[in-house]
């Protein structure tokens, strides 16, 4: 049994205490890496992080990529949407394939 | 390589590379059907993610206008104690050995209005607005957790096994090959020199007895 969480700032992520995901404010980077690594530890399988925060977190998001949990899930902010959701998915088309051949 | 150019090693060599060969084959195999099985998945992801970054933002733009409209703290009360409660249950599926996870998560109460976990009077519009938008969308976002985690693992597999095919289509096979083929080059040499050994004492054998047979002749 998991559960599931979104990490981000205040405003982002607020809405989605309504639907019972566990929330985590964090503002910089640094409380983030650690609310991540805590989160990893106790039990979730599933954490959103909002790309913001997902962009500074490399060492974070690469540590996890190849384990089986916890899938770490980048969505956009209140402050919009940066794209690195998308390039995120394709730096792995391009690890396996070699270079981005979906676009 | 560095090998005895022995008999019993060149067997061995023989048999090391079918076994190579097969691999090889095999490793291929996996590869192509990965890559397929991938692809399909990547393309779902991307939609997938393209519909939630929608939404999501969707959802945002009404939780700043609650935001606006409501104070801080209002907002942050009416949000804090949540009705609804989940329980994520993680199973895995394995594709080509990749054990790829399957997210079913399941809500405490099946009632849709559970989401409101306040009440409708002090709060904005707006942010039931938002509240639905996000419980829409996250039927969607659990999959595209599953999705894009399992395009992750896939995608790392993938990496690994053509880095086994290329190594051994480009090193290993053509090594033994290589080997194979000094070895045998060496034991021809071998038995050619053997051959021509035993003619030359045989010459100097029949020689001898000439050289006998003539002396034997002046003798009589």
């Amino acid at each position: 049994m998991y559960k599931m969480a979104v990490v981000g700032d205040k405003d982002s992520i607020y809405g989605f205490a309504s639907l019972g995901l566990g929330i985590f404010p964090c503002d910089d980077e640094e409380s983030a890496s650690k609310t991540v690594k805590e989160l990893a530890k106790n039990g979730y399988g599933v954490i959103y992080i909002t790309e913001e925060l997902f962009e500074k977190l490399t060492d974070e998001v690469e540590h996890f990529r190849s384990m089986p949990l916890p899938a770490i899930i980048p969505i956009p902010g209140v402050k919009g949407n940066t794209g690195v959701g998308m390039r995120n998915v394709s730096v792995s088309v391009e690890k396996a394939v070699g270079s981005d051949i979906i676009s | 390589m560095n090998v005895n150019p022995t008999r019993m090693e060149l067997t061995n060599l023989k048999r090391k590379l079918t076994t190579a060969r097969r691999g090889h084959k095999l490793l291929k195999d996996k590869r192509d059907e990965l890559m397929r099985r991938f692809l399909d998945m990547v393309r779902e992801n991307k939609q997938l993610r393209r519909k939630v970054e929608v939404a999501i933002l969707e959802a945002n733009k009404h939780i700043s206008v609650a935001r606006s409209v409501m104070s801080g703290e209002a907002l942050d009360v009416a949000l804090m104690l949540p009705k609804m409660e989940l329980s994520l249950e993680v199973s895995s599926k394995n594709v080509m050995s990749v054990n790829i996870p399957v997210f079913d998560v399941q809500m405490r109460s099946d009632n849709k209005a559970d989401a409101y976990s306040y009440g409708f009077a002090y709060t904005s519009g707006d942010l039931d607005e938002a509240v639905e938008n996000l419980s829409e969308v996250f039927v969607m976002m659990v999959r595209l957790a599953e999705i894009e985690k399992s395009c992750q693992m896939m995608s790392a597999e993938i990496e690994k096994t053509r880095r086994r095919v290329n190594a051994l289509e480009h090193v290993l096979i053509p090594q033994y090959i290589d080997t194979i083929k000094y070895i045998t080059m060496k034991l021809d040499e071998n038995e050619r020199s053997t051959t021509t050994r035993l003619m030359k004492v045989k010459d100097m054998m029949i020689n001898q007895q000439l050289e006998m047979q003539k002396k034997q002749d002046a003798l009589a």
